[in-house]
């Protein structure tokens, strides 16, 4: 079992959990992501570290709930556990200095991000970032990316903070107002990584995103997380997660992405009506 | 000659509806008719075909002297994971063959009689094993991966008195008998009382240990570990290279028996992870992976299974008791035939799947006759699930964090047939890692010779 030492909401089911799990956070670097396991009948859910503390042993893990098992553990709280934690996992990002590296975070997206940033930032790149969100109140992270960027900038769908916009506004915005880019990092949602992808190409800015593909063990064995790269059959548990985001197939990706959704859309209403019951109790 | 006692098995029509085990396994007086069939040879060639030089017919004997605990001690000298072997073992091609009876009749069934001795004494054993003491001074050897390599090694090294740790980088043990062997071959309630046996020797098993992520090779022996064994399997799947294999609805083998067997997807939604089967699935490859895959398909409710194999029934490299099992249960099996392409509907999804008609040409570098396509045979079958089970590799992981690690080309490591030794002094190797997809029992016949090989070479270096 992996004891939960901290936990707290980042916004709206959202939710943040420092676990203990000294062998990861030994090992761990930015890029990295874990396999977790909630209770004996969970699945295998993997979870890009957020952060990690080699000297108190703990990884910080950040979950928005989407379905059952990601809300079962955003319902966990201080001193419970998880069930099971492998990693690190996967390729950690490649850090070098490049000169100006900008972050673009997506949602839940700043979470993995974050460590990039200051990995990038403490290699000496001066480091631009981009957090869009749908609402500001959805909006964490910021005293963390503030730390680590030369600049932040903000957007929101409905305009109640930053920018009203998506990601891509700033971005365009930003180079096109004469910032020389080096690196883009772009981590959120799929659509939101393909929009920046796409835009990027037109720029010629080396763009690298992190993709959390479906999987079930996350070493390499199952072959569920495949996703085509430059026309290649790659696996997203250890050939990446990291890929060029330009050579990235992501019709292909957001399509295997809803393998499950019928499956998990039952599971996910099961678990709702039960609560609900629980709740009237 | 009298023919082997046949054993009692749920009838096809029944067990295609559930995951419970297939064969019911011989009751005392069906053992006890079966045993009385074993001549006792002098010579006892059967125990020259098993992988683990079980003595055959002295347990035999103790099967005939209804002294079933201490038929199971026997074995126990030197397997120890005897209802595991009695079940998957493919005894017609190891000791079963040697038997002298087989040269008229039928050999003794050997594996059935194992399974009966183990499950005799799973059932009847009054007391558990007693754990072996434990003491702060032992010498500490490394286990990686608790499948059956791993399993065997660190039980035969707990036996000969180290402190043993098996590093597991899933969540439960026994490597392919978990994940890939399905409840209805190898029920996962006796996997797990045997691996409580080998537990109970005083091996320790730490499960989410990735060793090439969480923990290095270079850390075991930084830990203290004086000697490392390297039985992580083939757990790495191949794929057919044909347009539409990431159509929605194709799996690897690995990864449609995963989520069955390790994630209990067939008791999905109580256990959360989901498996979706089609109603007509196609499962490519002929082995007992693609039997396996096959056959829970069926169960998963699945209208109709066809295998799809590129030569004939007698080249078929699964057992002939899960081709005759499949064969009963009703799969259809398109032999001679081969997938070219996997086609799929404007949403993505798996509809069909492209394949032509096969003939057997001259005798390749196997020895089996070379499958020749038959020009304009193509056509399609018409499909929504494709499981894809063309054999495995070995995962790199390992490998790759290792420096001074030799492999062949095909990534598998470099270990002395003998010995077992790699080409680092201290870690040794065996099972699928080293030899490619192979079977159980290989894989605890490496155990066990590294184990003694381990056991040689500490003292040898007075460690």
């Amino acid at each position: 079992m992996y004891k939960i030492e901290y936990a707290a909401d980042l916004a709206e089911s959202i939710k943040l959990l420092v676990v203990l799990a000294p062998m990861v956070a030994a090992k761990a670097q930015a890029g990295h992501f874990v396999v977790v396991r909630n209770g004996e009948k969970g699945e295998r859910i993997p979870l890009t570290i957020a952060g990690y503390d080699r000297q108190k042993g703990t990884i910080t893990l950040v979950v928005q709930s989407v379905g059952k098992s990601s809300s079962e553990i955003c319902a966990l709280q201080e001193g419970d556990a998880l069930t099971d934690v492998l990693g690190p996992l996967g390729h950690a990002t490649h850090i070098e200095r490049v000169g100006t590296v900008l972050c673009v975070a997506g949602g839940v997206g700043v979470a993995p991000v974050y460590p990039i940033a200051k990995a990038f930032k403490e290699a000496g790149n001066r480091l631009i970032s981009v957090i869009g969100a749908r609402s500001k109140d959805l909006i964490f992270f910021q005293t963390e990316m503030k730390a680590v960027s030369d600049v932040v900038h903000y957007t929101t769908d409905d305009g109640s903070y930053g920018l009203h916009g998506f990601v891509t506004d700033a971005v365009k915005n930003i180079v096109e107002g004469g910032e020389k880019v080096d690196k883009v990092i772009a981590i959120g949602p799929l659509p939101m990584m393909k929009a920046v992808a796409d835009l990027t190409r037109n720029y010629g800015i080396s763009t690298v995103v992190s993709l959390n593909a479906l999987m079930v063990d996350g070493t390499g064995m199952c072959g569920g997380c495949r996703v085509t790269v430059g026309g290649e059959t790659k696996f997203s548990c250890v050939d990446g997660p990291d890929f060029d985001g330009h050579k990235v197939d992501f019709a292909e990706l957001l399509r295997r992405q809803t393998r499950f959704s019928e499956e998990e859309k039952m599971a996910y209403g099961r678990y709702r009506k039960e609560e609900h019951k629980c709740r009237i109790r | 000659m009298s023919d082997k006692v046949r054993m009692r098995e749920q009838s096809p029509e029944e067990r295609i509806k559930n995951f419970n085990e297939v064969p019911y396994g011989y009751d005392e007086r069906e053992a006890l008719q079966e045993a009385s069939r074993c001549l006792g040879c002098k010579k006892h060639p059967c125990t020259r075909g098993c992988p683990v030089e079980v003595n055959i017919p002295e347990f035999i004997a103790r099967i005939k002297e209804s002294d079933f605990i201490g038929a199971v001690e026997v074995i126990k000298r030197k397997n120890s994971l005897p209802a595991i072997c009695g079940r998957v073992c493919p005894q017609e091609n190891q000791c079963e063959s040697y038997c002298v009876l087989g040269r008229k009749g039928e050999p003794v069934a050997i594996g059935r009689l194992e399974r009966f001795a183990a499950d005799y004494e799973r059932e009847h054993r009054q007391t558990g094993m007693t754990a072996a003491p434990s003491s702060g001074s032992k010498t500490k050897v490394a286990v990686i991966g608790a499948g059956p390599a791993g399993l065997t090694a660190a039980a035969d090294l707990a036996l000969l008195g180290y402190e043993v740790v098996l590093f597991e980088a899933l969540h439960a043990p026994g490597g392919v008998l978990r994940y890939g062997i399905p409840e209805f071959r190898l029920p996962k309630a006796i996997l797990d009382e045997e691996v409580g046996y080998i537990r109970s020797l005083g091996v320790d098993i730490r499960y989410n240990m990735l060793v090439g992520a969480t923990l290095s090779i270079d850390d075991l022996f930084a830990d203290g570990y004086k000697a490392v064994f390297i039985g992580t399997g083939a757990g790495l799947p191949y794929f057919l290279g044909i347009p539409g294999e990431n159509l929605n609805g194709v799996y690897s083998a690995n990864e449609f028996l995963t989520r069955v067997n390790l994630m209990r997807a067939y008791r999905f939604p109580e256990y959360d992870t989901p498996v979706r089967i089609g109603r007509h699935v196609a499962v490519v490859g002929g082995g007992n992976v693609a039997m396996d895959a096959a056959r829970t398909a069926l169960r998963l409710g699945a209208d109709k299974v066809s295998i799809v194999y590129r030569r004939a029934w007698e080249e078929m490299p699964a057992r002939a008791e899960e081709k005759h099992h499949g064969r009963e249960e009703g799969i259809d099996f398109k032999l001679l035939n081969n997938p070219v392409a996997i086609l799929g509907d404007e949403k993505g999804w798996v509809k069909g799947m492209e394949c032509v008609r096969m003939e057997l040409g001259e005798p390749d570098e196997s020895g089996r006759r070379r499958p020749v396509v038959i020009e304009g045979s193509e056509y399609v079958l018409d499909v929504d699930t494709v499981v894809v089970s063309i054999g495995q590799g070995p995962n790199p992981l390992l490998v790759q964090s290792t420096s001074g690690l030799e492999t062949n080309k095909r990534g598998n490591i470099t270990a002395d047939p003998d010995t077992m030794a790699t080409s680092i002094p201290g870690v040794y190797a065996g099972g699928d890692i080293v030899t490619g997809a192979a079977t159980v029992i290989a894989a605890m016949g490496a155990g066990k010779i590294a184990a003694g090989n381990i056991d040689k070479y500490l003292k040898i270096k007075g460690l």
